[in-house]
């Protein structure tokens, strides 16, 4: 009980704060705190991976891998037209009709 | 419930129809419009309608019919389209708030197929936000209510193309799988739903979720109409580098062979703790027809299938977090309002715009990969999915396909598993396994629980032999019929 106790609070609330950072999300306080609930729940029930002896397994990225040659022919590098600017721009939150604009970038 | 006529014609029959003018592809299309007009208050399958563009289309296959030119496969027939897959000229959101207002600049392949193929396209189907549930609860546009009983949910998180076809306002629609996302709300609502094999039909104009896991698919009220379906949209596409060149079958041409002589296997660890006793009732009722029929039913072993949730959860989550990145405010759909320097803008706008499930699985995809986690957690899950996968690949060389309960149970009610992922999640236990292993499969309906829910038998095939399962999955479905 003590272990299953000491591996459910393996998420601190330090590394929620982290792990939101390197995602780009903004948690607010009470998301981060349902948060790292659920993330010990879940990595808790994750933490039974560890019963399986994978010593000399290779990790498998791809189920290509082991259809052999068929699934990943690559296409000729031939260039081709893209999709018109127009039609593009026209899905973005901000623009000049050539560039996306986005708010300043160097912070200080 | 009350039983309703939902029966649209099978896809053969109302090709017949359109060649002898003894039916119309406008009046079909009206007629799935109006179901949807009277229904989908309730149910909430369809996101949004194109009646002009299908109207059209049906239009014009009326005319090349009176005109005796022959008509394409799908000549005529009412589809939706999950709302994960782009089509150009109706709106993509992906169940979420994120991409409210996102109109694609192209169609995904399997979408023209179809199109070019005859197919009528009504519109664009609800599902969980970016694919990811099992109860279609979580999408940002309000849940879809199962056609057999609205207090329960229709399955996710291609919850909307499942309801669709069961509640009659489509023919067939298309869904997408990860992780069980076209088995099981195909189970929860008594229609077919088929994974093809990893490679089989291109994931171009899907907005990924996890690209070494997510398939396309076709979803019809009955194993023939999947089969074909399936054979219009697979195929290689130089668009996707994993589509596969191998040649697609006439999936059709042995769906009626029968099943004796095959040898099914039936795996101890898919009927174990956990299934619901009506759940199994209805799958052994299904596999002692099946045996009756001839089949040799063998006890087969999968030990690796325990697994199989926790692997998922973590290769899920860490690609999704990947794909996910894309969503930052600058070329698409939301974007914060008053945000003055770029990495707030993208911190507020994926805040914004995210729900619960997203981000929580962007975090929990964020925190295996990230450094000192990696080997633990990423690198241990890929080498435990080559075990899984062993496991079948060594089945597969004593049995033709394996047979299991697609889900756990029936469809459970709305609200009973929101507060609780890791129990949502293992509504997926049964089904996750095939996504890992690359390998096909399909759901049909095998039974009823008392209360009268839809209960789906999986039936799975090697990579690559799908016309296996469709041939097992059509004696299932003519052993319900009598």
């Amino acid at each position: 009980m003590s272990e299953t106790q000491a591996q459910t609070q393996r998420v601190s609330a330090e590394d929620v704060k982290r792990v939101a950072e390197l995602a780009y999300l903004e948690l607010r306080h009470d998301e981060e705190v349902k948060m790292q609930r659920d993330l010990n729940a879940i990595l808790g029930y994750i933490d039974q991976l560890n019963q399986v002896d994978t010593s000399s397994v290779e990790p498998m990225a791809q189920v290509a891998e082991i259809l052999g040659g068929t699934s990943s022919a690559l296409r000729a590098d031939s260039p081709r037209p893209s999709l018109p600017r127009d039609h593009v721009m026209a899905s973005a939150p901000e623009t000049d009709g050539t560039f996306f604009k986005v708010p300043k970038v160097i912070e200080r | 419930m009350t039983k309703r006529d939902t029966a649209l014609p099978a896809i053969h029959d109302l090709r017949s129809a359109l060649a002898a003018s003894t039916a119309s592809a406008t009046e079909l299309a009206h007629a799935c419009f109006s179901r949807i007009d009277a229904e989908d208050k309730t149910i909430h399958a369809f996101l949004s309608l194109d009646r002009e563009g299908a109207l059209n289309k049906a239009g014009e296959i009326d005319d090349a019919a009176t005109r005796c030119q022959p008509l394409p496969p799908l000549a005529g027939v009412p589809v939706g389209i999950k709302d994960v897959i782009v089509q150009e000229g109706l709106p993509a959101t992906a169940g979420s708030k994120i991409l409210e207002g996102y109109h694609p600049p192209y169609t995904a392949t399997a979408v023209r197929r179809l199109a070019d193929a005859g197919a009528v396209l009504l519109g664009k189907l609800n599902c969980d936000e970016f694919a990811m549930g099992s109860s279609n609860e979580n999408s940002a546009y309000g849940p879809v209510r199962n056609p057999h009983a609205p207090d329960r949910v229709p399955g996710g998180s291609s919850g909307g193309s499942a309801a669709a076809v069961a509640a009659g306002m489509a023919i067939a629609t298309l869904g997408t799988d990860t992780g069980g996302s076209i088995r099981q709300p195909a189970s929860f609502c008594g229609v077919v739903g088929v994974l093809p094999t990893y490679g089989r039909v291109s994931r171009y104009g899907l907005i990924a979720f996890a690209s070494s896991l997510d398939r396309i698919g076709p979803f019809a009220a009955n194993v023939r109409d999947a089969a074909t379906v399936l054979g219009v949209i697979a195929g290689h596409d130089p668009m996707d580098a994993t589509s596969s060149a191998e040649p697609v079958p006439d999936y059709t041409a042995n769906i009626d062979a029968g099943v004796r002589g095959l040898r099914l296997g039936v795996p101890a660890e898919y009927f174990a703790e956990g299934l619901d006793p009506e759940v199994r009732r209805a799958v052994e009722g299904a596999i002692d027809q099946l045996r009756a029929n001839g089949a040799e039913i063998k006890p087969i072993s999968l030990p690796h299938t325990r697994y199989a949730v926790p692997t998922y959860y973590v290769l899920a989550t860490a690609e999704a977090s990947a794909n996910l990145a894309r969503f930052d405010g600058v070329r698409y759909g939301y974007r914060a309002p008053d945000a003055n320097t770029l990495s707030t803008m993208y911190r507020r706008s994926r805040e914004g715009g995210f729900g619960a499930e997203v981000k929580r699985r962007i975090m929990l995809g964020t925190y295996v990969l990230s450094a000192g986690y990696y080997d633990a957690y990423y690198k241990k899950a890929q080498q435990v999915r080559r075990r899984l996968t062993d496991d079948f690949l060594s089945a597969f060389e004593n049995v033709d396909a394996i047979l299991t309960p697609t889900a756990p149970t029936p469809a459970f009610k709305l609200g009973e598993k929101v507060d609780d992922p890791v129990s949502m999640y293992l509504a997926d236990i049964y089904t996750v396994t095939a996504n890992l292993a690359g390998i096909c499969g399909l759901s049909v309906p095998c039974g009823q629980s008392r209360e009268g829910l839809p209960i789906g038998m999986q039936i799975l095939g090697k990579h690559f032999d799908e016309s296996m399962v469709f041939r097992v999955g059509q004696a299932v479905e003519k052993s319900q019929a009598h």
